[in-house]
């Protein structure tokens, strides 16, 4: 399990590890912008509009829907959804889809939630100034009980 | 001689049979269409021509296009 982090760094990692992502948006629970790497928030909100409106009408063909891919000769266009969140993303044409569900998944959930379902934590990659996240707190340490007999004998 | 031709001939058939169908599955990958993901774990695939892609693939080809 990956530890919480800030989208841009989440968004500038999924890239890095998937060249065929191309754009990516994440929407926060209530539909606020989470995060993209897009340089203009705009844009990015019309990614997840998109997004939105392709899950709105494939739910009246699939209910229950998780995540779909539709794929064009231009390109893909991938949306997960994971409970109240959503990453909406472009990708080159035929790309791994697996591969790319699997990355989206895994920086969707790595993504510490804004507090609220706000974009608190949000940014775009050309903003760059992103609210540091708190560090997740660690396990205290429990102390190894005393070896009295060994010493003893010792 | 005239086993040997026989064999060559099923060779050039098999050979051809196999070549088209690797071309048509390159085709089918090529082609337009949308994949829905289930909670359960049960994937759907509207292929374009159907009236499900044709709902879903303006929406993406928009997108495409003016991102």
């Amino acid at each position: 399990m990956l530890a919480p982090m800030d989208a841009t760094q989440a968004i500038a990692d999924l890239t890095e590890i998937s060249p065929q992502v191309r754009r990516v948006a994440v929407a926060e629970a209530g539909g606020a912008l989470g995060g993209s790497n897009f340089p203009d928030e705009e844009a990015a909100k019309r990614l997840l509009d998109g997004a939105q409106r392709l899950l709105e009408a494939a739910e009246e063909l699939r209910p229950e829907l998780t995540q779909l891919e539709a794929a064009t000769t231009a390109g893909s266009v991938f949306v997960v959804r994971d409970g109240d969140r959503l990453i909406a993303a472009t990708t080159s044409p035929e790309p791994t889809v697996g591969l790319v569900f699997y990355d989206l998944k895994t920086c969707l959930r790595s993504i510490d939630p804004a507090p609220g379902g706000g974009a608190g934590k949000a940014g775009t990659s050309a903003e760059g100034g992103s609210v540091e996240p708190t560090p997740p707190k660690k396990p205290a340490r429990r102390r190894a009980p005393k070896k009295e007999a060994a010493d003893g004998e010792a | 001689m005239a086993r040997r031709k026989v064999i060559t001939g099923v060779l050039l058939a098999a050979g051809s049979v196999a070549g088209s169908l690797l071309v048509r599955r390159r085709a089918a990958r090529k082609q337009a269409h949308v994949d829905l993901y289930g909670a359960d774990g049960t994937m759907h695939s509207f292929t374009e021509g159907t009236p499900e892609a044709e709902r879903l693939l303006p929406i993406a080809n928009d997108l495409l296009a003016t991102l």
